[in-house]
């Protein structure tokens, strides 16, 4: 239960860093969910052997990263997480591509296992910029971003709750799970038995107590929708960060420009 | 001041499973009263109290507050009016900081920017918690979580203040803190509590509950010298009545 408890720490810890103050932060959350959508499309738009021309767009979470003060480390940590899934997605692409690629030396490289690569870097770049959106915007202020650019309240506030019932869900499941670790005495407890009775419990548990919080949300004059507490509107600012980032991603959409720095580089020193 | 008053007429709530917490309770509030309403566990106390709010719907009965009677196109008014702090913090505290938990309520209520602020620090202050405006909620301890759950219903400046078990798992400081700020709080609070001293310090008035039905309804002074009403309704009189165990000679028996 400690994965379940480190790992609700650390979506915590993500939501916390999106009350921080500097620029990327003041930022309206229309602006940075637009960027951050313009960057998955374009990531996500290259072929399944495309590699050097995905490296130009780590310029973003990096930029970003860096304006913000975010833990880079941190970050680094939860998106190298999600390797070993990804991993497995792509796992029988070496299989069954066998398409020869091209030779180093006398290894032969294939279709699968460029693709496998292409793959982790696609997520990696696509999980790392939605980290960066939810830990310089907070998950509140994007579905109210979400919501001011057309998706109905109905979803955003059905994904706040969802949100909000993770935590209380993982809460419960630590706390049950630890009275039946400690009263099983190193054995199995009553095996499958216990454990689905637990988890019948922690349905009506979380149930419960989520149907508590509602009401406490509704005595404070909830009526459906988050208030986020940072007023901003789209001026200048985010105008500018939208258009520039965007140009940049369709730049390097575009044009193959880590091609062309390539061939800069063995035309200058052959 | 009439929004201040709580009337309760003929109220009844059954559980869907057929428990019948309150069975024909009614009573009157009026402004500026400190009433506590005790009983053992099970007596129907925190199902009373969820209805002067709406939190939960009468199976019978009335809920009026002041000149309104509390129904679904009310509720909004009757939520402004009647600030509840819930038994659990936990259930009360859900955003990331503090600070945005005790916001929540003013922006619910349309308020903007400084105002906000000026709410959230001005309710902060008075439960003696500015200094935990930044921090997670969930890094607080149990008194520190008390008394923000207090704070985010006091920054919506509410006539009424009700309360469930407001002191429940507190040490002796937190718990005295507790008590200062109720103190502190000029208009109307009703709470339900098992710690029977605070309400000899706190409460004029006294409503006892058994079995979902009122027992006693009066000052608390002359309740808790009724010593069979206590025994009956499974309470003990409060310490600070109680006579001194070192005169009585009692307490030989605690002597290691």
């Amino acid at each position: 239960m400690i994965s379940i408890n480190t790992a609700v720490i650390d979506l915590k810890r993500l939501e916390l860093m999106a009350g921080g103050n500097s620029p990327i932060h003041a930022l309206d959350a229309r602006a940075k969910v637009l960027v951050t959508f313009v960057f998955i499309v374009a990531v996500v738009s290259y072929g399944r052997y495309e590699l050097a021309r995905l490296i130009p767009f780590c310029i973003f979470p990096a930029v970003i990263i860096a304006l913000a003060d975010l833990p880079a480390l941190f970050l680094a940590r939860k998106i190298a997480l999600i390797c070993p899934f990804i991993a497995m997605i792509g796992f029988f692409n070496p299989v069954f591509d066998q398409t020869e690629l091209f030779r180093l030396g006398h290894v032969v490289i294939t279709g699968g296992w460029i693709s496998l690569v292409s793959l982790i870097i696609r997520s990696l770049l696509t999980v790392g910029a939605a980290f960066i959106l939810i830990g310089t915007t907070g998950f509140a202020a994007l579905c109210q971003a979400l919501e001011r650019l057309g998706i109905p309240q109905l979803f955003t506030v059905q994904l706040l709750f969802l949100y909000r019932y993770i935590f209380v869900l993982a809460d419960e499941t630590c706390r049950a799970s630890r009275a039946r670790e400690l009263r099983s005495c190193d054995k199995k407890g009553l095996g499958v038995v216990s454990f689905s009775s637990l988890v019948g419990h922690l349905l009506l548990r979380t149930w419960q107590q989520a149907v508590r919080i509602h009401s406490a949300m509704l005595a404070r004059g909830f009526v459906g929708q988050f208030h986020a507490r940072r007023q901003s509107r789209f001026g200048v600012a985010e105008f500018c960060f939208v258009l520039g980032w965007s140009s940049l991603f369709m730049t390097l959409r575009l044009f193959d420009i880590s091609g062309m720095i390539g061939k800069m580089v063995t035309g200058i020193f052959p | 001041m009439s929004h201040h008053i709580v009337e309760v007429i003929h109220l009844q709530h059954i559980y869907p499973d057929g428990t019948i917490a309150i069975r024909d309770v009614s009573f009157r509030i009026t402004h500026g009263e400190s009433v506590a309403i005790i009983g053992a566990n099970g007596a129907g106390k925190s199902t009373l109290l969820q209805h002067l709010n709406g939190c939960l719907e009468a199976t019978s009965g009335q809920v009026r507050i002041g000149d309104t009677l509390l129904s679904k196109g009310t509720l909004p008014d009757i939520r402004r009016t009647v600030g509840m702090v819930f038994q659990n913090p936990d259930d009360q505290l859900f955003m990331p900081t503090v600070f945005d938990d005790v916001a929540f309520g003013p922006l619910n209520l349309g308020l903007v920017g400084t105002e906000v602020e000026k709410r959230v620090m001005d309710a902060l202050i008075q439960v003696g918690a500015a200094h935990l405006r930044a921090k997670p909620p969930y890094h607080l301890s149990g008194g520190e979580k008390k008394r923000v759950a207090i704070a985010t219903v006091l920054a919506m400046t509410p006539d009424i203040l009700v309360l469930d078990e407001p002191v429940s798992g507190l040490d002796p400081f937190a718990r005295r803190q507790i008590m200062t700020i109720l103190q502190e709080f000029n208009h109307t609070k009703i709470f339900t509590t098992h710690d029977l001293n605070m309400v000899l310090e706190l409460c004029q008035r006294t409503i006892i509950l058994h079995e979902g039905e009122i027992m006693a309804d009066g000052p608390t002074g002359d309740i808790f010298q009724n010593d069979v009403l206590l025994a009956a309704c499974h309470l003990e009189k409060p310490f600070a009545l109680q006579l001194c165990p070192a005169c009585t000679g009692a307490a030989g028996a605690i002597k290691p």
